[in-house]
């Protein structure tokens, strides 16, 4: 366990160094959650007619989804790619951990110290100028809290199983795109969930993508009460436990027939 | 100048012969680019689908709007990818290489990269526009079909401008500023709904600033016959493209100040 969080802390303090491009990363968010919360604030003043959530709820949802936007599995770790490439994989197989926790905690810091840059600034940012509104209650930003942290979990589990998803293909940029695109169409990002037509929603809300960004955000809204907090926790773990267990398997597969590169 | 087209179109061959290669690799980028682009469009009709209107506006006027901004950019972008990679060859001093070939340095990192993918951007904007165009009872004259065209062609030069911008702040800065990204996908992304929406100084940003909305939103109101909520007069809308295309010539005279700005950093 403790080679595991010193594998976290060692790469959560190397990912902290990239200081410029995280200000030029937190710019672009603050211009495109204004420009999103301009096209939404005109799509609401267009109608009268009730809503599946409120127009204020909304510009929330937009602000927490650019806060945390690192946070998706939106790309392939670089650095094993490098590693694949190279022939360096050997040496990853002979470190006496477990190959899968180790690439697992990689992507857990991978995922988490560009997030946190990113949302502190940016949430003070939204708090101050832009209005947005706090959690409705303690108990909602308690669950918030436990909620995101289990998000975090989930695309850092697709992240190791689209790594894992290199071993064959060695690039990997195809696999990470249509993971990325399902992403951002059923997670919530480029629309806020409740606003999709109600025929879609028992559909988009079996997927898993909603535990990266829809649950947490609603439960932060109070839009999804406390009350039911167990539940969606319960569809984010079994969809965490459904990638670990995918990301082992074919992990397990692809090292019985691996190929070093390199030599 | 026709010696420097035919350049252009070798270069462009070599270019799509070599991503052909990696078959698998490309089809799936391809898959991947395409499910994020439409992803976007069906945003706007998941909306449209919750809000029947946007102040005024109905979806089929939208997407003709969002189709001609998307189409300009994808032309733009695939076109200068060379210019995108140009801040890592002014580190490694590879743009050397570029400066002693007897052709100019602009078409040569145009024709660098003609990358198929980001062709992909094309379809849902030609998706959007030709849904669009079907259902808005459009007048096809011929001076209406001639300000589709140039309202493309003014959109995607200034979208190339911006782009040959921030490669040519690589002279000076080494390496290219990602803020500048903020101006051409902000672009698209704010373009692509029509401007008067947004606030009175953000509106003004895109339509004096960075004209982006200039060359689409005015002529697409010519061309749809929609009196602009802004009050605009219709010469205008008519003659708005052609300053994308100023901008664009005005980007590449910049550009070649920063040619003669260049000093190596090879070794």
């Amino acid at each position: 366990m403790i080679s595991y969080w010193a594998i976290v802390s060692a790469r959560f303090r190397s990912l902290l160094q990239y200081r410029s491009a995280a200000l030029a990363g937190l710019v672009t968010q603050i211009v495109w959650g204004m420009i999103r919360v301009m096209i939404f604030q005109a799509f609401y003043s267009s109608t009268n007619a009730e809503q599946p959530m409120d127009g204020s709820d909304v510009e929330t949802y937009i602000w927490l989804g650019q806060a945390f936007l690192a946070a998706l599995p939106w790309n392939i770790d670089t650095d094993l790619r490098s590693l694949i490439r190279s022939g360096g994989i050997g040496y990853e197989l002979i470190r006496p951990v477990d190959l899968y926790t180790y690439w697992l905690s990689r992507a857990l810091s991978w995922r988490t110290a560009p997030m946190v840059m990113r949302a502190i600034p940016l949430l003070i940012f939204a708090f101050v100028v832009m209005g947005m509104s706090p959690p409705v209650s303690w108990a909602a930003a308690a669950a918030f809290f436990v909620s995101m942290c289990a998000a975090i979990l989930l695309s850092s589990a697709i992240t190791t199983f689209l790594n894992v998803t290199m071993l064959w293909t060695i690039t990997g940029d195809g696999v990470t795109q249509m993971t990325f695109g399902l992403v951002l169409i059923f997670s919530g990002m480029l629309v806020p969930l409740p606003l999709y037509p109600d025929w879609s929603q028992p559909i988009i809300n079996a997927m898993p993508f909603r535990g990266l960004v829809d649950t947490p955000y609603r439960l932060y809204l109070g839009h999804i009460p406390v009350s039911e907090f167990a539940g969606v926790l319960a569809h984010q773990l079994v969809w965490i436990l459904a990638f670990i267990v995918a990301g082992r398997l074919a992990m397990a597969r692809a090292l019985r027939r691996v190929v070093v590169q390199g030599g | 100048m026709l010696d420097s087209l035919f350049i252009y179109r070798r270069f462009l061959a070599v270019s799509l012969r070599a991503q052909m290669q990696y078959k698998a690799s490309f089809l799936m980028q391809l898959g991947g680019r395409l499910i994020i682009t439409a992803g976007e469009f069906m945003a706007i009709l998941v909306l449209f689908d919750r809000f029947d209107s946007l102040i005024g506006w109905n979806v089929y006027q939208v997407a003709f709007i969002y189709g001609i901004v998307n189409i300009s950019f994808a032309v733009a972008d695939a076109m200068t990818t060379g210019f995108d990679l140009f801040g890592d060859m002014v580190k490694t001093g590879d743009f050397d290489r570029i400066l002693i070939r007897p052709r100019s340095t602009a078409l040569q990192l145009a024709g660098q990269e003609l990358t198929l993918r980001r062709i992909s951007r094309l379809t849902p904007g030609l998706v959007a526009l030709t849904w669009a165009a079907m259902n808005l009872d459009l007048n096809w004259t011929f001076a209406n079909a001639s300000l589709l065209m140039v309202s493309v062609a003014g959109g995607a030069s200034l979208f190339a401008g911006l782009i040959v911008l921030q490669a040519t702040l690589a002279f000076w800065t080494t390496e290219t500023l990602e803020m500048m990204n903020t101006l051409t996908y902000g672009g698209v992304e704010t373009t692509q709904y029509p401007i008067n929406i947004y606030r009175p100084w953000f509106r003004n940003f895109f339509t004096f600033g960075i004209p982006l909305a200039t060359v689409s939103y005015f002529p697409a109101l010519a061309i749809m016959g929609t009196p602009d909520p802004l009050g605009t007069p219709l010469w205008f809308q008519y003659i708005a493209p052609a300053i994308g295309i100023a901008f664009l010539i005005g980007s590449l005279q910049v550009w070649r100040i920063g040619v003669r700005h260049y000093l190596s950093t090879g070794s």
